[in-house]
C-alpha cells in the first residue's frame, strides 16, 4: 500500500511537494485527475495512479494539456472533484479552454495545478504562469512550503466550491521536487455520485447549461465572474496561509511567495535581522487581500520583495501602495525595479542574503574569501565542465547521425526544425547542432511547414522537422494536417521512442497501456499519417545506412508532405533497460587513431558517453561500465576497428 | 533516537554526482531514515535535464526546529558526499567552507568533452593531493572498484552510504538503513544492498 493514502492517526512522511498536493487532494475526496507530463509536474498524475483503485478516483495521462483540462472540467461539471495539472508552458496550451471555463464558471470543485520552473531547469523557457490568474481572473494560490502543499489544496477545492470557479494553485521546481516532512490528515469516506444536470435555465449554476458567454452580452457571465473574484479577495483577507513573522513596527517589510518565503526566513535568520526585519509570506497572491496589505505596508517605511522571474507581486503591491498613498505615506521599494534582485533564473537564500546584506550595510560571506578562491581555482583546473549529451545507446544521437549524413549527401542546404523532448539536444553538439530552430511542442513542424511554402520567395532548400511520439498527438497532428494541405514539401522524421521518454515512459495515445497499466487501443502513427495524405516509411535509426537512405529517397519527393517514421524504444525504456544487444569491442591493432583520417569520428564527433578516447594508447576504446551494447558505433568506424557480437 | 545531538542545526549534507548514478535515491533514503527518527528534514534536488549525462545534486537539510528552504546557502555545507572526484570539488566551491567533510567516490566519469578529447581530466590523485592541501577532512574512496567487486557499478551509491555512515556525523545506522532500504526494493536485493553499505563503512 502506498504511503500516500497512510491512514495512521497522526501519520508524518518525508515527501516530496508534488506528493505533498497529492495527499492534500485526496484529503479533499478528489475524483477526477488528469494532466500531461512535464517537468517538475509528473510525478503528481503518477501518485494518483499509484492510489487510483483503492480511492476511487479516474485518472488519465491526456493528449495535451488543454484537453487534461477539458476532462477534469467535465467532471466538475457532473459535480465532482478534479484536478487537472501540468507544467508551467501546459498553461499556455490550455488557456484558450480555461478563459472560457473562468467564463462558464464550474461545479464541482475544480483545482488547476502548474509546476512553474523558474531557472529553466529543465525547460527552454522560464514563463511565469502566475500572470495567468490576472488573464483569465480566476484566484491563485501558492504554497510555501511541503505541510501547506498539502493543507492548501482542500481549501483550494473549498474555495473552487464557494465561488464556483477554478482555482489556480502553483508550485515551482524547489517545492514540487524537493520534500519536507508532512503531517496527514483524515482520508474522507464519502461516495461520490455524479450527474451532470443541464435541463433548467440557461443562466442557472446549479441546473443550466455549462456555457461561456452568451454572444454580444459580457454582463450575463463576464460580471457574475467578476463578482467571483470579488468574493474571492474577501476570502483571501483571512486566508490560515498568508502569515506574517516578524517585529509589529518592522525596519523592512519583505513580501513574498512560494519557495523564496523560506529563502527569506533563512536569509533574515543567517543575518541576525529578526528583530528589524519582518516577512509578509502570501499564499493568495490574486488577486490580493487589500486590506491586509494595506496593514503591513502601513507598518513599515520599506519594502523588499522576494520573487522568482517576473516582479508580480511587486507591480500588484504597488499598485495597493499608490491607492492607499494617503493613508500609509510614501515607501521605498527594493525588488527587481531596484535592481537588489534579478528578473531571470531561480532565487536562493544568498541572492536574498545579498540583498538584505546591501540594504542594512551589513557584509556578509558564506565562506572565507580566500578559501572559496582557492578551491575555485581548484576546480578550475581539476573538473572539467560536464556537457549535455545523449545517453549512451539513445536512438537519438543515431537518428541525428543519419539525418546528418542525409542532409550532406543531398546536398541542398537542407535543415531541420527542431521540438521538445529529449531530442531539444538536436540544436547542440550531443545531435551534431543539427536542428536550426526551438520552440514549443509540435513547432517544428508547423514551422517547417511554413518554411515549405516560402520557394516563390526563394527559401528552396529542403525542410525537416523532428518530432517525438507524444509530441505528435500532442501538438504536431495540426501541423502536419496543415502541411499536407497546404502541400507543403516538407519532412517529419517521427523519433518514435516507445513512450514520453523525457519525463519518465508516460503512455501517450499510441501506448498499448494507460497510466494504470491497462491494455488501451494504441494509434497507429503509421496508418494516421498515411490516412492524413502524407509519404510514409518506417525505419530503425540503428540501421544507420537503412535510416539515411530512406531519408534522402523521401526528400527527392518535392510534392507534399513525407513522414519518416524513426522506431526504436528509448536506452533507459523497461524493455531496453540493462539488455545488451552486443558486445562492443575495439580492436586496438585496427584502429588507427590520429593517423586514420578519420578525425576521431566515433569519439570526437559521434561523442557516445561508452566510447572513450585513450590519450595514452592513442585509440578509441569501450567503457565497460558505460556502454549498453547498442552496437550502432561499429557502424560509423570507417576502419572496422569497433566489433560487435550478438549477446546470446 | 531523540538524544541524537546535531553538531550544527540545521546540518547541511550535500549528495551530488552524475545522472544515472543513483544520488537522488541516496539523499531520499538518507531522508527518511531522519524523518523517522523524528527530525525534520528538507530535501532540494536538481535533476531533469541534468540526468542526461550532466550534474545532479540534492541538498539535504536536518534539523529539529524547523523545515528549513531546500537550497543550502553558499559556503555552509558540512558534509559533501560525492558519487564523483570533479563533482565534488565543483560542489566544494561553492558550497564548502574549511570545516567542510568532504567524501568522495574517487573513480571518475568522465564529461563529454572529455570523452571527445576535447578537454582535460587530470588524474583523480592530483586532484586527491590539491584538496587534501586546503581541506583538513577529505576522505577519498575506490567505490566504484568495490561496486564492480560486488557485481554491479550501479551499488556505489550504498557503498558511500556505507562510508557516510562510519563517518559518524550524520545521525543514522545500519540497522535504519536496513529499514530504509526494504521500503524501497524488492526483498531479492536487500542482501546485496547491505553487503555494500557493509563494504563502504569498512573503507574510511
Amino acid at each position: 500500500m502506498s504511503y500516500l493514502i497512510d491512514e495512521g492517526k497522526n501519520a508524518s512522511h518525508l515527501l516530496m511537494g508534488n506528493e505533498a498536493i497529492v495527499r492534500g487532494a485526496l484529503e479533499a475526496g478528489i475524483n477526477v485527475a488528469a494532466g500531461y507530463p512535464g517537468t517538475p509536474s509528473s510525478e503528481i498524475i503518477e501518485c494518483f495512479s499509484q492510489v487510483a483503485k483503492e480511492r476511487n478516483l479516474y485518472v488519465e495521462w491526456s493528449t495535451n494539456e488543454k484537453v487534461a483540462v477539458e476532462v477534469a472540467a467535465a467532471a466538475s461539471f457532473a459535480g465532482l472533484r478534479s484536478l487537472c495539472v501540468m507544467k508551467q508552458n501546459g498553461v499556455n496550451v490550455a488557456s484558450d479552454f480555461l478563459l472560457h471555463l473562468a467564463s462558464s464558471g464550474t461545479r464541482g470543485g475544480m483545482i488547476l495545478v502548474t509546476c512553474d520552473d523558474p531557472g529553466a531547469l529543465s525547460s527552454v523557457n522560464e514563463g511565469e504562469s502566475r500572470l495567468f490568474a490576472q488573464l483569465l481572473e480566476i484566484p491563485l494560490l501558492e504554497p510555501g512550503d511541503f505541510q501547506e502543499a498539502k493543507d492548501i489544496i482542500p481549501w483550494a477545492f473549498d474555495l473552487s466550491e464557494k465561488i464556483r470557479n477554478i482555482v489556480m494553485v502553483r508550485s515551482v521546481t524547489r517545492l514540487s521536487h524537493a520534500s519536507g516532512n508532512v503531517h496527514f490528515g483524515p482520508l474522507p469516506t464519502r461516495v461520490a455520485k455524479a450527474e451532470f444536470r443541464n435541463s433548467g435555465p440557461l443562466l442557472d449554476p446549479e441546473t443550466g447549461p455549462m456555457i461561456a458567454m452568451i454572444v454580444g452580452a459580457p454582463e450575463a457571465q463576464h460580471g457574475p465572474q467578476q463578482e467571483k473574484m470579488k468574493r474571492a479577495a474577501e476570502i483571501f483577507e483571512t486566508c490560515p496561509f498568508n502569515t506574517y513573522t516578524g517585529p509589529a513596527t518592522p525596519e523592512l517589510l519583505i513580501i513574498t511567495s512560494s519557495a523564496c518565503s523560506l529563502y527569506s526566513q533563512e536569509a533574515v535568520s543567517i543575518l541576525g535581522l529578526g528583530e528589524r526585519v519582518g516577512i509578509l509570506k502570501l499564499a493568495t497572491t490574486w488577486p490580493l487581500p487589500q486590506r491586509l496589505l494595506k496593514k503591513h505596508l502601513a507598518a513599515t517605511p520599506k519594502i523588499l520583495f522576494v520573487e522568482e522571474v517576473a516582479p508580480t507581486l511587486e507591480d500588484h503591491v504597488k499598485v495597493v501602495a499608490a491607492e492607499s498613498g494617503a493613508e500609509i505615506g510614501v515607501k521605498t521599494f527594493f525588488g527587481k525595479k531596484s535592481g537588489h534582485l534579478p528578473s531571470l533564473g531561480e532565487l536562493n537564500p544568498d541572492l536574498v542574503l545579498m540583498a538584505l546584506s546591501r540594504i542594512f550595510a551589513v557584509p556578509y560571506e558564506g565562506a572565507p574569501a580566500d578559501f572559496s578562491a582557492a578551491v575555485k581555482a581548484l576546480a578550475a583546473r581539476y573538473a572539467p565542465p560536464r556537457g549535455m549529451t545523449f545517453c549512451p545507446g539513445c536512438p537519438h544521437r543515431a537518428s541525428y547521425w543519419s539525418i546528418n549524413n542525409a542532409l550532406k549527401l543531398d546536398g541542398r542546404g537542407g535543415f531541420v526544425c527542431g521540438d521538445i523532448g529529449c531530442y531539444v539536444m538536436g540544436t547542440m553538439a550531443a545531435g551534431f547542432n543539427t536542428c536550426k530552430t526551438l520552440h514549443a511542442m509540435g513547432s517544428g513542424s508547423g514551422i517547417a511547414s511554413g518554411f515549405g511554402k516560402l520557394k516563390q520567395f526563394g527559401v528552396d532548400q529542403p525542410v525537416l522537422s523532428v518530432c517525438g511520439d507524444s509530441t505528435f498527438f500532442h501538438a504536431a497532428m495540426p501541423a502536419l494536417a496543415n502541411a499536407i494541405h497546404q502541400r507543403s514539401p516538407f519532412t517529419m522524421l517521427l523519433m518514435d521512442n516507445r513512450g514520453t521518454a523525457m519525463t519518465g515512459f508516460q503512455p501517450h495515445p499510441g501506448s498499448p497501456t494507460n497510466v494504470l497499466g491497462e491494455a488501451t487501443p494504441a494509434l497507429d502513427m503509421e496508418k494516421i499519417c498515411r490516412a492524413m495524405g502524407a509519404k510514409v516509411e518506417v525505419s530503425d535509426p540503428f540501421d544507420l545506412e537503412k535510416t539515411r537512405q530512406k531519408l534522402n529517397h523521401l526528400m527527392e519527393y518535392a510534392d507534399g508532405a513525407k513522414v519518416l517514421i524513426l522506431r526504436r524504444a528509448c536506452a533507459l525504456s523497461p524493455e531496453r533497460r540493462g539488455k545488451k544487444e552486443y558486445e562492443v569491442t575495439v580492436d586496438e591493432s585496427r584502429c588507427r587513431g590520429e593517423d586514420c583520417g578519420c578525425n576521431r569520428i566515433c569519439t570526437r564527433i559521434f561523442g557516445c558517453p561508452g566510447l572513450i578516447w585513450d590519450g595514452e594508447k592513442k585509440v578509441s576504446r569501450i567503457d565497460e561500465i558505460i556502454c549498453v551494447g547498442c552496437g550502432v558505433c561499429a557502424d560509423i568506424c570507417p576502419a572496422g576497428a569497433i566489433l560487435r557480437k550478438e549477446v546470446a | 533516537m531523540s538524544d541524537v545531538k546535531l553538531a550544527k542545526d540545521p546540518y547541511n549534507v550535500i549528495i551530488t554526482g552524475v545522472g544515472g548514478q543513483g544520488n537522488v535515491l541516496v539523499a531520499r533514503l538518507l531522508g527518511g531514515m531522519l524523518a523517522k527518527k523524528g527530525f525534520l528534514v528538507a530535501i532540494g534536488e536538481t535533476f531533469g535535464a541534468s540526468q542526461r549525462g550532466g550534474s545532479v545534486m540534492s541538498h539535504l537539510r536536518i534539523s529539529r526546529l524547523a523545515v528549513a528552504s531546500p537550497q543550502i546557502p553558499r559556503g555552509r555545507a558540512d558534509v559533501i558526499v560525492s558519487l564523483e572526484p570533479a563533482e565534488a570539488l565543483r560542489v566544494l566551491a561553492l558550497y564548502g567552507n574549511p570545516g567542510t567533510m568532504l567524501l568522495t567516490n574517487s573513480h571518475p566519469i568522465y564529461p563529454v568533452g572529455v570523452i571527445k578529447g576535447e578537454l582535460v581530466y587530470p588524474p583523480v590523485a592530483e586532484m586527491e593531493a590539491a584538496i587534501t592541501q586546503i581541506l583538513p577532512t577529505a576522505y577519498f574512496i575506490d567505490a566504484t572498484a568495490r561496486a564492480l567487486a560486488l557485481g554491479n557499478s550501479i551499488l556505489v551509491n550504498i557503498v558511500m552510504l556505507g562510508a557516510l555512515g562510519r563517518l559518524n556525523v550524520v545521525p543514522f545506522n545500519r540497522e535504519d538503513f536496513q529499514e530504509a532500504i526494504a521500503l524501497r526494493l524488492a526483498t531479492g536485493q536487500l542482501a546485496i544492498n547491505l553487503k555494500a553499505f557493509d563494504e563502504g563503512y569498512g573503507m574510511v
